[in-house]
């Protein structure tokens, strides 16, 4: 399978968005957003997660079968995150 | 109607130069490329680390003989199970298949020259070595006395033992069983030989693929885990202990997520290994042969969803329980799958009983007898009386001993003609199949009564009502070790003067059985052309194929 070969502009497009998202979690983190705090800090850095992953590692070029094979990690993850917060938010149930 | 003709084993073919003997010099076996040999660095590796477990279990069996703790220390005795643990458990179960029998013959199997990866291959041999030294370097700078499980606080903070060291390794080793877990799933989707679809590869290939899923989706939990424990325990960063802030059951959650499917990583390949012994031995197709496959593929997923039966008794919400009780039910249902199709496959087969089939009904036997205990265990109320008794250290022996070790035995001696070119003494071998299957049952069944009765594990003494079963169970583990010792000597015997073995000497209806014995480096001269049906033994379809090694 060739490789699809990208142009560079597209890598510098991506780092300097990289930057920008550090830039922006660092002005987050600065100042309070009360029950929002997690949500924005997560939605940033999942959004950095993605740009790695989707350019910088070539996932959105990639073919079907390596996607799937990246979206089971991610869904592996859920079951993960899922089950165990399960617990901790049933713990004080019928206490 | 099977045609007896084809029954007959070909004349013994020993090619000129094979893998064995192609180079010579420790630099040719410790640079090779060649799958097969980095299969016998792998088997020369596990082997030290099973006896080597194997004196740390006759060491805890010994300071049992007895009620009173007059063997060891306390302390020592806590060291002994753990280091027990963790060297068969990381070092021997985890790899022995996959990395021995698997990266052998995997290649074989689907009809390629090697894996998709040679050097990443023998990258991972490296890397488990490396991972080896710094756990012999914690054994003998003193030990770890946290058990297997590493549970937290008491290894982040509490635990005087060389637990940085031991993590240090178990972190180190899991990159292997990823790397060869990559090596494999990238090997059966890219090099399997025309006409090798996905319903003709032999069930050991649909099992190691269910494997490999396990070791690739898993195993960096486990590492992240360590890393956190490495946090706490070096930088004070609160994560599970209490005392900082933490949670340990967040360790639990996170730790049984990795370590329950490690079960699988164990039992699956001996599955596999299991489906090829029975259709061999019994000249039968494996009846059901997708809903066998299908059922590796359930397993690994099924098997990530019921780690929580392990904290049913920690602290974990009584609902994330039951959830995970009615889950770990599920995980019988493939398992059931395979056993009822292996027992289905016998009905009116034409069944043989050499060694490797004593070993597959010997682990038939004892994997239902651990799968079955291990639905007790997953039952809310009965896991609180026989949580942390010898119960469980009963049933997850009959599964990882009487099933993952059978299986890996059951393969080593059908394999071995492939593998050395040379027969074992089949007298000798019947043997110790049955010493092995009684000196086990010996050892472990006390301890399913001994649990019950409320014997707890891990300590190093009990109470005098327990003495009678434990004494059964030294001496089990005595003949058990027999059992072991002897195929050892007579499969070094064996490779210088055993009888010469055919191509395919049983003979067997995989690709690796059609070429010469042992293979030549690049497997098979000409890349072979699959038109038949896995496990097809009627009418010669494929036993009969010339072989392509000259």
């Amino acid at each position: 399978m060739s490789e699809k070969i990208v142009p560079k502009r597209v890598y510098f497009t991506i780092f300097g968005l990289l930057i920008g998202f550090t830039l922006l979690t660092v002005w987050v983190a600065s100042r309070d957003w009360g029950a929002f705090n997690t949500i924005i800090a997560l939605t940033i850095a999942v959004t950095k997660a993605l740009l790695v992953a989707l350019w910088f590692m070539h996932i959105k070029y990639s073919n079907r079968l390596t996607q799937l094979v990246v979206a089971s990690g991610l869904f592996w993850l859920v079951i993960m995150v899922a089950l165990t917060l399960f617990d901790y938010r049933t713990r004080s149930m019928g206490r | 109607m099977i045609n007896t003709e084809t029954l007959q084993p070909a004349e013994p073919l020993v090619p000129r130069t094979h893998y064995l003997n192609a180079n010579y010099g420790i630099k040719s076996w410790l640079l090779t490329k060649d799958h097969k040999r980095i299969a016998l660095l792998y088997l020369a590796s596990v082997t030290a680390f099973f006896f080597l477990g194997g004196v740390f279990a006759l060491l805890i069996r010994l300071e049992l003989l007895t009620p009173k703790g007059d063997l060891v220390q306390p302390e020592t005795y806590n060291k002994l199970f753990t280091m027990h643990g963790i060297v068969m458990i990381f070092f021997f179960l985890i790899p022995a298949i996959p990395a021995v029998l698997g990266n052998f013959l995997l290649p074989m199997m689907l009809g390629a020259k090697d894996l998709a990866f040679p050097k990443i291959n023998l990258l991972s041999w490296y890397i488990y070595n490396v991972g080896a030294i710094f756990t012999l370097y914690a054994i003998i700078a003193g030990g770890v006395d946290t058990g297997w499980t590493f549970y937290t606080p008491l290894s982040s903070v509490y635990s005087n033992g060389n637990v940085i060291a031991v993590a240090l390794g178990i972190f180190i080793n899991g990159f292997s069983s990823i790397l060869t877990g990559l090596n494999f799933i990238v090997t059966i989707h890219t090099m399997r030989a025309p006409g090798l679809t996905w319903f003709r590869l032999p069930l050991f290939v649909w099992a190691h693929y269910a494997t490999s899923l396990i070791q690739i989706l898993g195993t960096p939990v486990l590492a992240v885990t360590i890393v956190l424990l490495a946090l706490e325990r070096l930088f004070g960063v609160g994560i599970f202990s209490p005392s900082l802030g933490g949670d340990p059951i967040l360790f639990q959650h996170l730790f049984w997520f990795y370590s329950h499917p490690a079960v699988y990583i164990m039992i699956l390949p001996s599955m596999g290994v299991i489906s090829e012994i029975i259709a061999t031995f019994s000249r039968k197709k494996i009846f059901g042969y997708k809903f066998v496959a299908f059922s590796s593929l359930a397993i690994a997923v099924y098997g990530f969803l019921v780690w929580g039966h392990h904290m049913f008794v920690s602290g974990q919400s009584v609902y994330a329980g039951m959830v995970f009780s009615f889950l770990s039910y599920f995980v019988a249902i493939p398992s059931a799958v395979k056993v009822f199709n292996w027992t289905a496959t016998l009905y009116k087969g034409s069944i043989s009983y050499a060694t490797p089939m004593l070993y597959a009904f010997g682990f038939i036997g004892l994997f239902i007898i651990g799968g079955m205990t291990g639905l007790f265990l997953a039952a809310l109320g009965l896991d609180v009386h026989l949580t942390d008794t010898y119960f469980v250290v009963a049933h997850f022996h009959y599964i990882m001993v009487g099933g993952a070790v059978m299986g890996y035995m059951g393969g080593m001696h059908y394999w071995w003609p492939k593998i050395s070119g040379r027969m074992y003494p089949e007298g000798w071998a019947k043997l110790s199949a049955l010493i092995v299957f009684l000196g086990f049952n010996l050892t472990f069944f006390p301890q399913f009564l001994a649990g019950y009765m409320g014997m707890p594990r891990r300590y190093h003494a009990y109470a005098d009502q327990f003495q009678v079963l434990n004494v059964l169970s030294t001496a089990g583990a005595s003949v058990l070790g027999v059992g072991y010792l002897m195929p050892m000597i007579y499969f070094i015997w064996s490779m210088r003067y055993g009888p010469i073995a055919s191509a395919n000497p049983w003979p067997g209806s995989g690709l690796e059985w059609q070429t010469a014995s042992p293979p030549p480096t690049e497997n098979f001269i000409d890349t072979p052309t699959v038109t038949w049906e896995a496990y097809e033994f009627e009418e010669g379809q494929n036993l009969n194929v010339p072989v392509a090694a000259k």
